[in-house]
């Protein structure tokens, strides 16, 4: 196992490491969500799928396009 | 309700969805009635008959089996068929392998109860399947990860609808947790028996490992996924936040991996073990909590519905549960509570105020929701709705309240100590206490399942009166056509 490897399997290494990693991960995901007004607005306009279905089983049955999702109406 | 009078039966696979949600209610029924005689049974011994079938070590897997694998496990097939067909606007990959998950589901748990009353487990808590039927359960989840994911493939959608991440959450986790935990050597190939994989204070964390993340993503992320979906469409509001929702999946998902060790605190497993999972237990209260206030904040602004939808009270009151549990857990992963709380009866109440409280009370939510819609109706009767409420809602609290005077009472008894250095109280001291919060314990346990009959009737007669309105409708039209 070559020596820089070794050197990651040592515990006061690896908590380190650990936490930088995932830290890290966890502050993208936030940076990624809660900047970008048009990103934001994309993202919130996903929670009206659930209340989308009725209309877009009419539109199904009437042979027209389903529609994606609505802007964000609040 | 023009969901299923549209694409009901050409669009969408709502037979399967049926087909689970009547076993749903069944494995309810025979689970908890198993559940209120086993608790009878620590109240009043000689209900155990002295026959070895029958005795409360035997009836407690199947207790457990009956009511996680049974009815919680087919609570989640259906509503998650359901969720995903809905949300992606897509008929189910295979009808035939979605069969297959429901006949090997339903015969695992049907095989692993009965196995259990004649003596058959490999004694690991909530897996004491033995190897043959831990295979049909690897075959059926196989094909269960394969539609699911090859549905939402086929989407006619261009997202992939939050409720559904944390299905296939579940539903991967759950096959690396059964797999990993199941590992063993059988005796023979023609024998029950066989030897785990691992041995010692490995084999003890790797059924912890299983068994906390069992609870994690069976029993907490699936459900989840119910809420993500049935708290808006019965609220006919958005969830509060679309953003909210990813934050508490992702952090959910990454801090229930590691907690798994709590159960073992004071034992052989080394101490920086049990105190990252200590760690990382009080960190997963802040997505814990997150999604609870994101399925309650979805009402904010339409708070009447509280007063007026006995559904919206079934789910509202599950997050309520949601939220209480998920802050007793990381306060019982310290490990001075724990030092208490464990091998007590305090451990059962709190397993009980998540599974009758958040688990059970968020499916009968959706389930009052989803069947009326899959048979194109609706409720039989709403007044019977509050009454099962109202029974569930009291038999809980029962069932905790008296769960925490047992344990923590018992907790303090077996630590007592008098001034000599002697223990204050002999072991059967503390058992003769236990008699009273037992009899209330099964008095709550059947108020929850008295509750649970009147949803059975309920839907019985709401599928019966869809049959009638529909076989009315075909005479009608049988009228007009003879007349024209």
């Amino acid at each position: 196992m070559p020596d820089w490897f070794l050197w990651f399997t040592r515990f006061e290494n690896t908590k380190v490491v650990a936490l930088l990693l995932f830290f890290t991960t966890f502050c993208a995901i936030l940076i990624y969500l809660y900047t970008g007004k048009k990103r934001g607005k994309r993202l919130e306009s996903y929670k009206y799928m659930p209340l989308q279905e009725d209309e877009q089983d009419l539109n199904a049955a009437n042979g027209g396009e389903n529609e994606t999702h609505e802007p964000d109406k609040r | 309700m023009a969901q299923t009078g549209i694409g009901g039966v050409q669009q969408y696979n709502y037979d399967i969805i049926k087909k689970f949600a009547i076993m749903t209610l069944v494995w309810g029924l025979l689970g908890m009635a198993t559940g209120v005689y086993i608790a009878s049974e620590l109240a009043w011994p000689f209900l155990n008959f002295d026959i070895p079938q029958i005795t409360f070590g035997r009836l407690r897997p199947v207790h457990t089996t009956l009511v996680i694998f049974g009815f919680g496990g087919s609570a989640l097939f259906a509503t998650s068929y359901y969720v995903v067909q809905r949300t992606c606007q897509t008929r189910l990959y295979s009808d035939w392998m979605a069969t297959l998950t429901f006949w090997g589901w339903q015969s695992a748990v049907a095989l692993g109860a009965v196995s259990y009353m004649f003596g058959y487990t490999q004694s690991r808590e909530y897996a004491e399947f033995e190897w043959p039927i831990d295979l049909i359960i690897l075959v059926t989840w196989v094909v269960y990860f394969t539609v699911y994911i090859m549905t939402v493939r086929r989407r006619s959608q261009p997202h992939i609808y939050v409720a559904n991440w944390f299905y296939i959450a579940f539903i991967l986790v759950i096959a690396l947790l059964h797999i990993f935990n199941n590992l063993a050597v059988p005796v023979g190939l023609f024998s029950l028996k066989s030897y785990s994989l691992f041995s010692g204070v490995q084999d003890a964390m790797t059924e912890w490992w299983y068994g906390h993340n069992a609870v994690g993503f069976f029993l907490t992320a699936a459900f989840l996924g119910m809420m993500y979906y049935f708290v808006p469409k019965q609220a006919g509001r958005p969830v509060y936040s679309y953003r909210l929702s990813i934050v508490h999946f992702w952090s959910l998902a990454f801090l229930y991996m590691w907690v798994g060790a709590h159960h073992l605190h004071w034992t052989a497993l080394p101490d920086w073990t049990s105190t990252l999972a200590a760690t990382f237990s009080i960190m997963l209260l802040l997505p814990s909590w997150g999604g609870m206030i994101n399925g309650i904040m979805t009402l904010s602004g339409a708070w009447d519905k509280l007063r007026t939808d006995p559904i919206m009270l079934f789910l509202i009151t599950s997050l309520s549960f949601y939220g209480m549990s998920t802050f007793e857990g990381p306060l019982m992963s310290l490990k001075s509570v724990n030092a208490l709380s464990h091998y007590t009866d305090w451990t059962i109440g709190h397993v009980h105020s998540g599974a009758l409280g958040w688990v059970a009370m968020v499916s009968f939510g959706s389930f009052y929701h989803m069947v009326p819609r899959l048979y194109d109706t609706r409720v039989y009767s709403t007044r019977l709705i509050y009454l099962h409420f109202w029974l569930a809602t009291f038999g809980i609290v029962l069932y905790i309240t008296s769960m925490w005077v047992a344990g923590i009472v018992q907790g303090l008894m077996l630590r007592s100590f008098d001034d000599y250095g002697n223990l204050s109280y002999t072991f059967v001291e503390s058992v003769a206490f236990l008699h009273k919060p037992y009899v209330w314990r099964a008095l709550g346990g059947l108020f929850f399942l008295s509750g649970v009959a009147v949803m059975a009737f309920n839907l019985f007669m709401t599928i019966r009166r869809s049959r009638t309105e529909a076989a009315e409708l075909e005479t009608r039209i049988a009228v007009k056509m003879a007349r024209a």
